[in-house]
């Protein structure tokens, strides 16, 4: 295989492998954070808006994994630099 | 298929070329603007007051409350700023209701112009209110050792600023785009809806974010304990 097709096989495969293995984590994480604040909001319903609040915030920063990941995912396929150098490569010759 | 609004330019003149994140935050800007001056033009105490001037006091003391529960007394000195990072990153996200509107935000630019008015504004809020060898000290507390943390861990929530926030809008204009080649109407309404609510939540984690950051710069050493 020449180098134009092993990079375009790379990096199909690896942007699927990245969204794929890195959406796991987060979604665990989300998963027990959600539990824990129902499980305090049922002995404490009085302190509900700071419970959703905090819970909120916590979710945020949990997410923000799964968006860097999809964010690499996205370079992968759409803006990948190696791609457009061995492209203009293929071009120029 | 764009990645961002920075692709699109609109005029070119020489090097300095104007795209559409840039037009569309001038919009915004002058929305903004325009329309506060316009509310609060006549402000008055009564019984009952004009809806506009009722809207924009519930948003402020909704903010000033925030503010006031991260921990940052009084609220008045940072209302400005992080007020208008809320309301900016709010109604730029909101307006992805329009048809043919793309949020500045979803470009990697604009998040991390943001991004660096937050970095910036930490060490300046903390100096002023603490002094420059007060805010310096509280870089090598609890010991020398966590110097080197403490400065990779500024740059790194910077950067986690700028890229949840692009990632967050960047990736529900891209799936909206993608769903209306596929499905017909109502599926990308329900994505779009689920977009709004994202933007939503994604303005206030920032100014709260900013708001936490601020504080841990401000307060001092004693309050921690």
């Amino acid at each position: 295989m020449d180098s134009l097709t092993w990079i375009a096989a790379t990096s199909i495969v690896t942007a699927g492998l990245t969204t794929g293995i890195g959406c796991l984590g987060p979604a665990l994480g989300e998963g027990r954070a959600v539990a824990s604040a129902l499980s305090s909001l049922a002995q404490q319903p009085d302190a509900a808006p700071t419970i959703t609040r905090t819970l909120f915030v916590g979710l945020a920063m949990i997410e923000s994994i799964a968006i860097y990941c999809f964010v690499v995912s996205m370079i992968l396929i759409f803006a990948n630099p190696f791609w457009s150098h061995v492209l203009t490569q293929t071009a120029g010759k | 298929m764009h990645l961002s609004p920075d692709e699109r330019i609109l005029w070119q003149y020489g090097p300095l070329k104007l795209n559409v994140t840039i037009v569309t935050t001038w919009v915004l800007m002058a929305l903004l603007s325009v329309g506060s001056h316009r509310v609060t033009r006549r402000l008055i105490i009564a019984e009952r007051i004009p809806r506009w001037q009722c809207f924009v006091e519930i948003l402020v003391a909704g903010i000033r409350n925030a503010i006031a529960s991260v921990g940052l007394e009084p609220p008045d000195r940072h209302l400005p700023f992080l007020g208008t990072l809320f309301v900016f990153i709010a109604s730029a996200n909101l307006l992805t209701v329009l048809p043919g509107y793309e949020p500045p935000t979803a470009s990697l630019s604009t998040t991390a112009a943001l991004a660096v008015c937050v970095f910036v504004s930490v060490p300046l809020f903390g100096i002023t209110e603490r002094g420059l060898l007060a805010y310096l000290k509280s870089y090598v507390k609890p010991t020398v050792i966590m110097l080197p943390f403490h400065i990779i861990s500024e740059f790194s929530r910077t950067l986690a600023l700028a890229v949840r926030l692009f990632g967050n809008m960047m990736s529900g204009s891209m799936l909206l785009a993608i769903l209306l080649s596929i499905t017909p109407f109502i599926f990308p309404i329900f994505m779009t809806v689920l977009g709004l609510l994202t933007g939503m939540v994604q303005a206030y984690i920032f100014s709260i974010l900013a708001a936490v950051f601020i504080a841990a710069a401000t307060r001092t050493h004693e309050e921690w304990d």
